[in-house]
């Protein structure tokens, strides 16, 4: 009797027990989830403001109260930034001079950084610990310490208000990093591979474009996509190298937006909208990718 | 995904031995060129980019800091040498100790600031359900991947003075709270982007909102790599969370940490794009940092392109100490031999 009443207690102790370390875990678990939603809304929230201010009719723009999200909502002001535009031109103008940059940038900058990623990745050679370390240095080098001797020199070459001028710059300031990054792709692919390629005979060049290149596509295009990203914020170089309006780059081109009509809320979130959609869809497919670049070897211990 | 078909691949193709063995000189085929040449040939594209874009507009920056480059020199007439004069009026000048006064103590605040956030998130998505850290994670790349230049202009008009959410949620705190807190209850009107002291707050809280995710997601990826083990251990011995942090998180993290912050000190102290939109431009002189400084000496009429690249070289020399730090890191930690 006694032995079946000490066990029945101490079973119900347990599960008491359980309950409370139950409890406690359904309450933790409360609060993190809380906690995820305040910094999901502190990050979302700005991105959020300017999608909604742009599809907000003025009224509801330029009011002291609070308004969440358009109840009326209107394409006025998206219309307004294609039709009437900054300066004098459409906003496709500058999507496209934005397009081209990057893309540009991005195409010359691919073939380079695949090359040197090979080099480093594939070959022991003499000065390949000097080239690395020369990689992260120079990324160090802030932009505006270069920007006054790559005006002169863009100035001299005849590629000033081009932006022809802009994709040499921007494959500049890209490339170590993307060498950087596309590396650890290249040295992936196993070399055996490669070796199995030469013995049937193939040349360097069919091993190459055969071999090596279909498996490094996905961390090209990852690589790619981060310096298409670089490339399509670029303001300071586009700031200083464009003079002429209708080269004007999206980001120089909101600049100039916001000190012509700083009061043109509507219009100016949505040209901000434009610009930076494009970037979060690219952003969305490679972070991952970025962070293991950015933080390589640090990470993994 | 495309890693693991790479593996499978190479595993159907590929005798096991041949793998891992590293450096050995593979079997190659004759073809035009000496095999040493090789990687001199592939890298040479990348070498004329980084050394003509890169290493020489470096060096000409240093060299046009001791000569006198303005208007003229820029259409062509040979600069002449000044020697030391561009740096003893630096030295001189008022405009350039406020100037790194601003950057540095923005980057000190705006690093802490970015490292403390962005750990919490970061131990935060570790902690939470598949579901919701997915969830968080794709909400902070929304902030993360917001063009410099568009979160600097939608910050700015949440700051507006007239019709911005900011004033206006200030206003919404019940008085007594927000006399306690801030002195003074009515905020309506109230100009953030007039004042250098109210513009640098508005700075550190748009690079903050910026920085922070980066941070989180690295922090995620390093504490990913703990063995879960040593937390139950923990949990098991009944330690806080505090000390758990500071005893297994911490010093495991060690690496990743040290790397983390270089890497922001050296975003933050280059900051620009932003400043340059949230301060208006050039004309607010209390405003500036080194950048900003060295940007409107170089290109604003009349143009001083001697004394910019002056600043150039010191906020270059700065950067150039933090970056010693970081490579050693990285170095000690990557396999670049």
């Amino acid at each position: 009797m006694t032995a079946v009443e000490t066990s029945r207690r101490a079973a119900g102790a347990r599960d008491r027990a359980h309950q409370k370390a139950g409890k406690r875990k359904r309450l933790r678990r409360y609060g993190l989830n809380a906690a995820a939603i305040a910094v999901f809304l502190f990050a979302v929230f700005p991105v959020y403001w300017m999608v909604t201010t742009a599809f907000k009719s003025s009224e509801q723009i330029f009011t002291t109260d609070f308004i969440p999200f358009p109840t009326d909502p209107t394409f006025e002001h998206v219309e307004r930034v294609f039709t009437q535009g900054v300066a004098g031109h459409s906003i496709w103008r500058f999507l496209l001079n934005s397009a081209i940059v990057a893309i540009g940038t991005v195409l010359v900058g691919a073939v380079f950084a695949l090359l040197g990623a090979t080099a480093v990745a594939r070959f022991r050679f003499r000065g390949r610990t000097s080239f690395l370390i020369l990689l992260l240095i120079v990324q160090m080098v802030p932009a505006e310490a270069l920007l006054i001797p790559l005006f002169l020199m863009v100035r001299r070459a005849g590629l000033y208000d081009q932006l022809l001028g802009l994709i040499v710059v921007n494959v500049a300031l890209t490339l170590p990093f993307a060498i950087w990054m596309l590396r650890t792709f290249v040295a992936a692919v196993p070399k055996s591979l490669e070796e199995a390629a030469w013995i049937d005979g193939a040349s360097r060049f069919t091993t190459f474009w055969r071999v090596l290149f279909p498996l490094v596509a996905p961390g090209l295009v990852a690589t790619s996509i981060f310096s298409f990203i670089t490339a399509w914020n670029e303001f300071v170089f586009a700031l200083i190298l464009i003079n002429d309006q209708g080269s004007y780059t999206m980001p120089v081109a909101l600049r100039f937006f916001v000190s012509q009509r700083s009061v043109d809320w509507g219009a100016i979130m949505a040209a901000s909208t434009l610009m930076t959609i494009p970037v979060v869809i690219f952003f969305l497919l490679v972070q991952r990718r970025m962070v293991s670049g950015l933080v390589a070897g640090a990470v993994k211990g | 995904m495309a890693d693991t078909s790479t593996i499978a691949r190479g595993g159907d193709s590929s005798p096991a031995p041949a793998r891992g063995r590293r450096g050995s000189a593979p079997p190659r085929k004759p073809s035009g060129l000496p095999a040493w040449v090789v990687p001199y040939a592939l890298l040479l594209p990348g070498l004329v980019v980084i050394g003509g874009l890169l290493l020489y507009p470096l060096y000409q920056m240093v060299v046009m800091s001791f000569q006198n480059v303005g208007l003229r020199q820029i259409r062509g007439v040979p600069a002449e040498s000044v020697g030391l004069e561009n740096y003893e009026k630096l030295l001189e000048s008022e405009l350039f100790w406020t100037s790194l006064r601003n950057t540095v103590v923005f980057a000190v605040v705006t690093v802490a600031f970015t490292m403390i956030l962005g750990t919490l998130v970061g131990i935060l998505l570790h902690n939470l359900g598949k579901k919701m850290s997915t969830f968080l994670v794709v909400g902070i790349m929304a902030a993360w991947a917001t063009p410099a230049i568009a979160s600097a202009i939608i910050w700015r008009w949440m700051f507006d003075a007239e019709s911005g959410i900011i004033n206006w949620a200030l206003n919404a705190l019940p008085d007594w709270f927000s006399e306690l807190l801030f002195g003074r209850s009515d905020w309506a009107g109230e100009p953030w982007l007039n004042e250098p002291f109210t513009i640098y707050l508005v700075l550190i809280l748009v690079v903050t909102w910026a920085g922070f995710p980066f941070i989180a997601v690295s922090v995620l990826a390093g504490l990913k790599s703990i063995s879960a083990e040593l937390y139950e251990a923990a949990r098991v011995d009944g330690a806080s969370a505090w000390r758990t942090f500071w005893k297994i998180t911490f010093p495991l993290l060690k690496p990743v940490f040290s790397v983390l912050i270089v890497l922001s000190t050296i975003w933050n102290f280059k900051v620009f794009t932003q400043l340059f939109v949230l301060a208006g431009g050039t004309s607010n002189r209390e405003a500036f940092n080194l950048s900003l400084y060295s940007f409107t000496q170089a290109f604003s009429a009349p143009p001083k392109m001697g004394m910019g690249a002056a600043i150039a070289v010191v906020l270059t020399l700065i950067l150039l100490v933090i970056t010693a730090v970081y490579v050693r890191q990285i170095v000690k930690t990557e396999d670049v031999r």
